[in-house]
């Protein structure tokens, strides 16, 4: 089916089948910093954004997408102009292997846009469908806290 | 030194030397990595994102039994299925024995492996290859491809592995290097110094016990995956997520004889490894499919496939006696470790070694022994895994050491301040224990082990907490440990790099080296950089693809740094030497007296060049141009021993069993940290594992032998909200043999949480466990066994 959906403030017709997820759909139409490391919805490598809310793109159905807004990571920032919690996620040591990492960013982002002033127990929260297996979350956390501190994005 | 956390409540991290003590400008800095921003935006390359035309998926049938022949296999269906590229079986593939452990070679695992083969080993075994236009053609192919099996007995407990009448389970004739498949061994090793038996005569008491480790898996969050294709030279070119590119590049070219020059391993960005992508475990896939269809094909582990077929980490059984007098001395240490290795020998004999030789030479002891036998299941394979072999010795060996402090009268603290190994000191197990073999005799040039007692002990507050009543339910208790682990395998271990001076100034750095998520990329060229006097920006790295750069064992061994970093130094050393010389030319001034500071060459009669006036120079305006080029290679005859002091602190739940870890302190000497915010990242991740992997982390089988939690949600690894308050201290070092003063930090600190842990649920509630992880059940029956003792 042809579906149309904002995607990172452009708006995308794409193709996609019925039992399609959003996470294939996504990696197929070039969103290559969406991540797949389940496909159950446990890891959170995918996470993404639909309509201001972060949710894993490997247990959504593609289908179910159409008219909404969708942020990928490379929707928030580009190595020529990073977003500032990917310059703090750099510069605080919080990325290791970067698997994960984008994911994170996303759910760190969507944060910060409803809640500037998180606590420390708000970002853990917000972090926890968030694996990362090199185990580096308290530079994620500072780099978060980094951000917010100078007044999010 | 009570005052590096005042009133820290979360995870704090602190340097408690200044790492300028020497001077450096980009070592030693927090500087950000080399891929960093490209990984945060989501541009950078792992495998499954590499560019490449229409790849066939690939899919592997698995083995639902244990232990089985397979007596037919009919795939004529499969091929039928429209979309069906190819489908092969043991007959369609070549028979060459070989392992998928990526070692040097020859490697010291045995030959046990096949692509495909007549017999099945473990649940999640291969049976038959699928490629396929899309995943779902694939999968449905899998199903119409129909197995007849002979069941056969299956060995599921790794103690009865080698006893009488057991079912052999290597019985195939062309395998080589089992020291006695009969009787399932894979591997054994032997080795005593002094006396053991008379040094615990002299004990004024002998201690006694056994501890079981279990199966757990590393679960990089991306799987394992592979892609080969053929290029314009009908060359294979294979993108894979892997830590050994040369390995598995030498084993590829083995098993189907075709010359290494018309292979080339690319390694993109990796998505976590931690040992389990030490192995050739879908290259030969993804290859056999290529090869076939002449089309790209792609392989990817699911997550169940990864839980279920890839690699664990070795369960062991681990048996300890050992001797002391009443004024704390250890007269005798006797170890004997049975390996479980699950249905292949991968890393059997070497991950075996290491619970000697990594654990057994941090305490000064005449009477030292180590025994055992790694031995064939029909369970998952154990491979190389983060502490390697280390992780289970040191569950035993901590455990008892706090047995024996206790015995003694003293501090677990104390007792192991009189005993551990001391800079200057040497053990007699370094020469007699290595890798699978003999090792090298050294001695210990740098340690801070008794800094680390100390400011791990005042972070968490030691005294105070250790002498605190034990009242109500929760009852809270604190326990340390002390670990150490090597840099490199000593006289094996190589690594090369390369570098090349562009016209401005900027170098490429190319180096075998491969970085899985480490950051060895970065540290790497923090390296070149300070001995080039240039900024990390002017360093361009290149790395871990065996078409462009010189070979590096890989990442595992704890090697990176030390072996690695010993080669870029050389290298830039050597290419400093050739940029003093082109000019010492264009100054008329001898290079000797010349020196690189800040991209400049400086001359002491106060005459300059920027290193872009010597590039250029070098390519275009001198007679003899030339392109300034270095390369060096790097061995190392010693394997300098990290240090480390753990502290746990548990509040155990008497009526739960529930154990919860409220505080953690580790401070770890790595010599010089050359980049502190990596460093500490490889400290903190080596705790979160190890904690995990204590405390929740445990594969679930049922009777036949499948496990029965392969996803994230029945097999828990911690995430933020489960984090304890983490202090992370790096207390330095200067190793005279290391780069710039480093050893090795990426392995050491998993080892420490298990018996720390242990010590502290002791401290709290008076019960020793000897069987992982800590769960509730298993407090709750040793606290029950205490009462009923009582």
């Amino acid at each position: 089916m042809r579906m149309i959906a904002t995607i990172n403030g452009e708006k995308i017709a794409f193709e996609a089948e019925a039992h399609e997820m959003l996470l294939d759909v996504l990696r197929r139409e070039g969103y290559k910093g969406v991540k797949r490391g389940c496909n159950t919805g446990d890891c959170g490598a995918c996470a993404i954004i639909i309509d201001g809310v972060v949710v894993n793109s490997c247990i959504v159905f593609a289908a179910s997408v159409q008219g909404k807004e969708i942020i990928t990571i490379e929707g928030i920032g580009t190595p020529d102009d990073p977003h500032p919690l990917q310059t703090a996620f750099d510069e605080e040591g919080a990325i290791q292997c970067g698997f994960c990492t984008p994911a994170s960013i996303i759910t760190a982002y969507a944060l910060l846009k409803r809640n500037p002033n998180p606590t420390e127990e708000e970002i853990r929260d917000a972090l926890s469908g968030n694996l990362c297996r090199c185990g580096t979350y308290t530079k994620q956390i500072n780099a978060i806290q980094r951000v917010a501190k100078q007044g999010g994005d | 030194m009570a005052g590096i956390f005042p009133g820290a409540t979360s995870n704090e991290t602190a340097i408690t030397a200044d790492a300028n003590d020497h001077g450096f400008k980009v070592v030693g800095k927090r500087t950000r990595k080399v891929d960093g921003l490209g990984l945060a935006t989501g541009k950078a390359l792992f495998v499954d994102d590499w560019p490449v035309e229409r790849p066939l998926v690939g899919r592997i049938l698995t083995s639902p039994l244990a232990h089985a022949r397979i007596k037919s296999i009919d795939t004529s269906a499969a091929e039928k299925l429209p979309g069906v590229a190819c489908v092969l079986t043991h007959k369609d593939v070549p028979r060459t024995p070989h392992t998928t452990a990526g070692q040097g070679y020859p490697e010291p695992s045995p030959y046990d492996t096949y692509v495909l083969d007549t017999k099945v080993r473990f649940v999640g075994d291969r049976v038959a290859f699928v490629a396929a236009e899309t995943a779902e053609i694939a999968q449905k192919a899998l199903k119409l491809i129909k197995v007849v099996y002979e069941e056969l007995p299956a060995i599921l407990d790794h103690e009865t592995a080698m006893d009488e009448g057991q079912p052999v389970i290597h019985d195939e004739e062309d395998a080589s290097g089992i020291p006695d498949a009969s009787r399932n061994m894979a591997a054994e090793v032997g080795i005593e110094v002094g006396d053991v038996e008379n040094g615990l005569k002299a004990a004024d008491k002998v201690f006694e016990g056994t501890w079981r480790t279990h199966y757990a898996q590393h679960t990089p969050i991306e799987p394992h995956i592979s892609m080969a294709y053929i290029d314009e030279n009908n060359r294979i070119i294979i993108v894979t997520a892997t830590q050994v590119p040369f390995h598995v590049r030498r084993i590829v070219g083995m098993i189907f004889d075709i010359p290494l020059k018309r292979i080339r391993v690319i390694k993109p960005r990796i998505g976590g490894g931690f040992g389990t992508k030490q192995e050739m475990l879908l290259e030969d896939v993804v290859v056999a499919l290529t090869l076939k269809t002449g089309r790209p094909v792609k392989v990817e582990y699911s997550r169940k496939e990864e839980f279920i077929s890839s690699r664990t980490r070795h369960p062991m059984t681990v048996k300890l006696r050992a001797g002391v007098k009443k004024d704390g001395t250890i007269t005798a240490i006797d170890m004997y470790a049975l390996s479980n290795t699950g249905a292949y020998g991968s890393h059997a004999l070497t991950v075996l070694s290491n619970t000697g030789s990594k654990t057994l030479p941090l305490y000064k002891c005449e009477n030292v022994r180590f025994k055992g036998h790694a031995v064939y299941t029909n369970m998952p394979v154990g491979g190389a895994y983060r502490g390697y072999g280390a992780t289970q010795g040191y569950f035993a060996l901590e455990s008892l050491i706090d047995e024996m402090a206790e015995w003694c009268g003293k501090d677990p603290l104390e007792f192991r301040q009189m005993n551990h190994i001391e800079e200057g000191g040497t053990s007699p197990i370094f020469k007699k224990l290595g890798e699978g073999r003999e090792g090298m005799e050294q001695n210990v040039e740098s340690s801070s082990l008794p800094e680390c007692i100390e400011q791990g002990a005042a972070a968490i507050g030691w005294a105070a907490k250790r002498a605190a009543g034990k009242q109500g339910v929760k009852k809270r208790g604190v326990g340390m440990c002390i670990l150490m682990q090597g840099s490199g395998i000593a006289g094996i271990d190589m690594g090369a790099a390369a570098l090349k001076m562009n016209e401005d100034g900027s170098f490429n750095l190319f180096i075998g080296a491969t970085d899985i998520g480490t950051g060895s990329d970065t540290i790497l060229a923090q390296l070149a950089a300070e001995r080039l006097g240039v900024e990390l920006e002017d360093i361009q790295v290149l790395s871990s693809d065996t078409d462009l750069t010189p070979f590096d064992v890989g990442a595992y061994a704890s090697s990176t740094t030390y072996i690695s970093g010993g080669a870029v130094v050389k290298c830039a050393d050597k290419m400093r030497g050739k940029i003093l010389e082109v000019a010492g030319d264009m100054l008329g001034e001898d290079p000797q007296t010349l020196d690189i500071v800040d991209k400049k060459v400086v001359s002491p009669s106060g005459k300059s060049l920027t290193l872009g006036e010597v590039g250029l120079h070098a390519w275009f305006y001198a007679e003899d141009k030339k392109q300034l080029v270095a390369g060096a290679s790097h061995v190392s005859m010693t394997s300098p021993p990290p240090f480390t002091a753990h502290f746990a602190e548990v509040e155990v739940d008497t009526e739960t069993g529930k154990v919860e870890v409220v505080d953690y302190a580790a401070a770890t000497d790595c010599g010089t940290p050359l980049n502190p915010n990596l460093a500490e990242g490889q400290v903190e991740g080596c705790i979160m594992n190890g904690l995990s992997f204590a405390l929740t982390e445990e594969y679930v089988f049922s009777s036949k032998g499948a496990m029965l939690n392969p996803n994230f949600f029945d097999y828990k690894i911690w995430t933020t909200v489960d984090q304890p308050p983490l202090k992370i201290i790096l207390c330095p070092t200067y190793e005279p043999t290391g780069p710039c003063g480093a050893k090795s930090v990426g392995e050491i600190g998993i080892n420490g949480p298990m018996p720390a842990i242990a010590n502290a649920i002791y401290n709290a509630c008076g019960i020793r466990l000897y069987e992982t992880p800590f769960t509730p059940d298993r407090v709750l029956a040793a606290l029950k066994a205490k009462a009923e003792e009582e």
